[in-house]
């Protein structure tokens, strides 16, 4: 396995911790209006992810550095041509990041509600937008042969990467209510269990509905592997919504968050070699070859991640670990 | 053309934003950390107090400085695409080895620190604040790595039509960076060491919480000169170093035209940027050669033999940076360093005999000393990135060659005006809260509890 192999997979392994950590994250800030039904509650939703958004949004920080360093014609390609999409996805990052920090700072109940608006729209932009990303990834989009973007914002924008962003919308926001449902005590865990099996009865024919247009819509399932990894992604989505019913809730979030690991490495694994595709014409796409850093600058960069990314997991695990305990009324303190 | 612009100036806006919150992050962490640990040591409740106060306005701070960060790991690939294809090679590692050494400790530690007042031992948590402190240096020095690329390219060789790095250790090593990672951290220290003068003067003057702000006056004063001297130290052997690497900058800061030994610094001059000279100038003679080379002879170079120089190396073309706007920005840096020093030196004298008590007046010019530091740091800034035009890497890319060219202009200008709409609203939402947290100093912030505030909404019921 050369370099070029260890780096693709080394991205996707940031993107499967993004959007598996980040997703419940997204979850949590989208139900923040509407589970909690006054102050207290919605600070008790807040602090189960307090400690560890930031720390979340990192891997989207690091993935974004990590195509830089190893694949720039990737990142220059897909940033430049993505420009609209990402300055949303950025957009809704920024408003959403500060309105954490903000929204306690003042107990003024327009101030307070305000921010937890922009909590809720910033988490729903940025769910949705994933997904068209995604989507469009393996869809293919018009690239000249020049390896620019040649198409416009609303090339994005197809049925097909709408139940893209749909997808991910449902599946974040499942994640989100399972991890709710584990974090909080009492009413407000009960009510999650009730709004996440809401949410399943809608995830679990929209991935199905999913899987079946990628069929036609890409050539993801001409590997073998993607097109497994894609269905068994499905499986399991079906398999939470089936420990849910069963109530064994923490088997039903391990479950989600295994859809959301395999429906990432199948993206991936469907676009593989490939990162990007051109719609115009197959030798126009991007790949882990023609898009890569020199062999020197991947095995730099291999040492560093091979040293630091089991540590980051070591520390990152830890705060969890510390943070273990479900987040009551009575011991909030920030 | 204009699409060119337009980049340029939302990379200014949002990379001078960003900068703005950047400073007091490096220094106030290690204030903080400072404080605890003091609070650790001899359980006295006061530097608990402190711990917290400075915490929470440092807090408000970092999440400004994280958000502001995300749009620059972005927008070097949505607006600067061809430059990302050519530096990205070398330019991309420090930006990922950044993220994985320093921010994911940055972040992870910080969580841990707001929350687990509580959940973590005294040690453990103080350890905690320490680790986002260096942590968050250790992220300036990989970021100034890859700026210092720009800058001072080194480590590499041009194959397959891009840089290409050939030695990581050069790279990281950068002669550069040397000089720019402590200016940058030490100018980081003196905006963190004047924000605590300040903030202290002004509850000082009010003669609320003595105990927190004397002591917090104290440290900071302290804290303040050590780093104000180093920054100004620094500074003097930097630009000697400029003048050997990047001399069209330092000779454009100087507008400096004409080639001279010794050379004399103008003080004040009117420059002529179309006719290329200084209709009148106030010169101290030799004293520019004094600062090229710590000696009153030497030739330094000027710009209309650099730029022939230039037009030899690189084919015809304007090397020639903005002059006039380089000099003045130049000359605000240094006298607001000039400032700074003397402020801190009265400081140290009027805190050593708590004589600032009876001499409100001090304290009111510290209160208002406050905004120097960021002035000084952005016209440092200004000069480091303006001086290089019109290379975006010195002498090997054209600004103008890495732009994107598959952006449209509109899809420019409206991220354009959605950066300075959203960093407009963030501005005042910021300075609202430090403000208002300010005024309220150190009483344990009591969490309100707003039962009947907010009405929830409902999705289905």
């Amino acid at each position: 396995m050369d370099l070029n192999i260890l780096w693709f997979i080394l991205i996707t392994v940031l993107f499967v911790g993004f959007f598996f950590l980040e997703g419940f994250d997204f979850g949590v800030g989208i139900l923040l209006p509407f589970l909690g039904k006054n102050d207290q509650e919605r600070r008790v939703v807040i602090n189960t992810i307090g400690p560890h958004w930031d720390g979340n949004e990192v891997w989207l920080i690091t993935a974004g550095g990590a195509m830089f360093a190893a694949f720039p014609n990737w990142y220059a390609t897909l940033f430049s041509g993505f420009f609209l999409a990402l300055f949303l996805v950025l957009f809704s990052l920024i408003i959403r990041g500060v309105a954490f920090e903000f929204r306690s700072s003042d107990p003024s109940p327009l101030w307070r509600n305000t921010w937890d608006w922009v909590i809720f729209t910033g988490s729903l932009l940025s769910a949705i937008l994933w997904g068209v990303a995604v989507t469009n990834l393996l869809k293919g989009v018009p690239i000249n042969a020049e390896m620019q973007y040649v198409g416009t914002f609303f090339d994005l924008l197809s049925p097909y990467t709408i139940i893209g962003g749909l997808t991910t919308l449902l599946v974040f926001m499942f994640h989100g209510a399972l991890f709710l449902s584990l974090k909080t005590t009492g009413d407000m865990a009960q009510r999650s269990l009730k709004i996440a099996r809401r949410i399943a009865l809608v995830a679990v024919p929209v991935v199905l509905l999913l899987a079946g247009l990628t069929y036609y819509q890409t050539d993801l399932f001409a590997s073998l592997g993607a097109g497994i990894t894609l269905i068994g992604s499905g499986v399991t989505l079906i398999l939470a919504a089936l420990f849910l019913k069963s109530r064994k809730n923490g088997w039903a979030f391990v479950t989600n968050g295994v859809t959301i690991l395999l429906f990432t490495v199948s993206v991936f694994w469907g676009l593989f070699p490939r990162v990007m595709i051109s719609s115009l014409n197959a030798n126009w796409s991007l790949t882990i070859y023609n898009a890569s850093s020199s062999p020197y600058t991947l095995k730099i960069m291999t040492i560093v991640a091979m040293i630091m990314v089991p540590i980051v997991l070591i520390y990152q695990g830890w705060t969890y670990w510390v943070f273990r305990n479900r987040v009551t009324e009575k011991n909030l303190h920030y | 053309m204009t699409e060119l612009i337009l980049s340029r100036l939302q990379f200014a806006l949002t990379t001078s934003y960003h900068f703005l919150f950047v400073p007091l992050t490096l220094g106030l962490g290690v204030l903080v950390a400072m404080m605890e640990t003091w609070y650790v040591k001899t359980g006295n409740e006061t530097y608990k107090k402190m711990t917290k106060f400075w915490g929470k306005l440092f807090l408000i701070n970092f999440a400004m400085g994280v958000v502001t960060g995300l749009t620059q790991e972005f927008q070097f690939g949505m607006n600067w695409s061809e430059y990302s294809r050519f530096v990205g090679d070398i330019f991309g590692a420090p930006l990922a080895v950044e993220a994985l050494v320093a921010f994911f400790l940055e972040s992870t530690f910080l969580g841990l620190w707001v929350f687990g007042w509580d959940k973590l031992s005294k040690r453990v948590h103080l350890m905690a604040i320490w680790i986002v402190a260096i942590a968050s240096n250790l992220s300036a020095f990989f970021i100034l790595v890859a700026n210092s690329f720009m800058q001072e390219p080194v480590g590499y060789v041009l194959r397959n039509g891009r840089a290409e790095m050939t030695d990581f250790l050069a790279l990281i090593t950068n002669p550069h960076v040397l000089y720019q990672f402590p200016h940058t951290v030490l100018s980081g220290f003196v905006t963190a060491g004047f924000f605590v003068m300040g903030v202290s003067a002004y509850h000082l003057l009010k003669k609320n919480y003595l105990d927190v702000f004397q002591r917090s006056f104290q440290i900071a004063v302290v804290f303040g000169l050590i780093s104000t001297l180093g920054v100004s130290g620094i500074g003097h052997l930097q630009g000697m170093h400029l003048v050997k690497t990047q001399p069209m900058k330092m000779a454009a800061a100087e507008a400096h035209w004409e080639t001279e030994n010794p050379a004399g610094l103008s003080l004040y001059a009117s420059i002529d940027e179309q006719g290329q000279k200084n209709n009148f100038e106030v010169k101290i003679p030799a004293l520019l050669s004094f600062l090229s080379y710590n000696s009153f002879t030497g030739e330094v170079k000027g710009i209309h033999e650099l730029q022939e120089a230039a037009v030899n190396e690189y084919g015809p073309g304007n090397y020639v940076p903005p002059v006039a706007s380089l000099f003045w920005s130049f000359r605000i840096m240094l006298t607001a360093g000039i400032w700074l020093v003397l402020m801190a030196m009265l400081g140290l004298y009027f805190n050593r005999t708590k004589a600032y008590e009876q001499n409100p007046w001090f304290l009111k010019l510290m209160l208002w000393t406050i905004p120097i530091p960021y002035i000084a740091n952005t016209a440092g800034w200004f000069l480091a990135e303006v001086g290089r035009q019109p290379w975006i890497v010195y002498g090997l890319q054209r600004v103008d060659q890495g732009v994107s060219t598959s952006v449209s202009l509109v899809s420019m200008l409206i991220a354009s005006i959605g950066f300075l709409l959203i960093y407009t609203i963030l501005a005042v939402a910021d300075i609202y809260l430090m403000v208002k947290y300010v005024k309220k100093g150190p009483e344990a912030p009591v969490e309100e509890s707003q039962k009947t505030g907010v009405k929830g909404a409902s999705l289905w019921t």
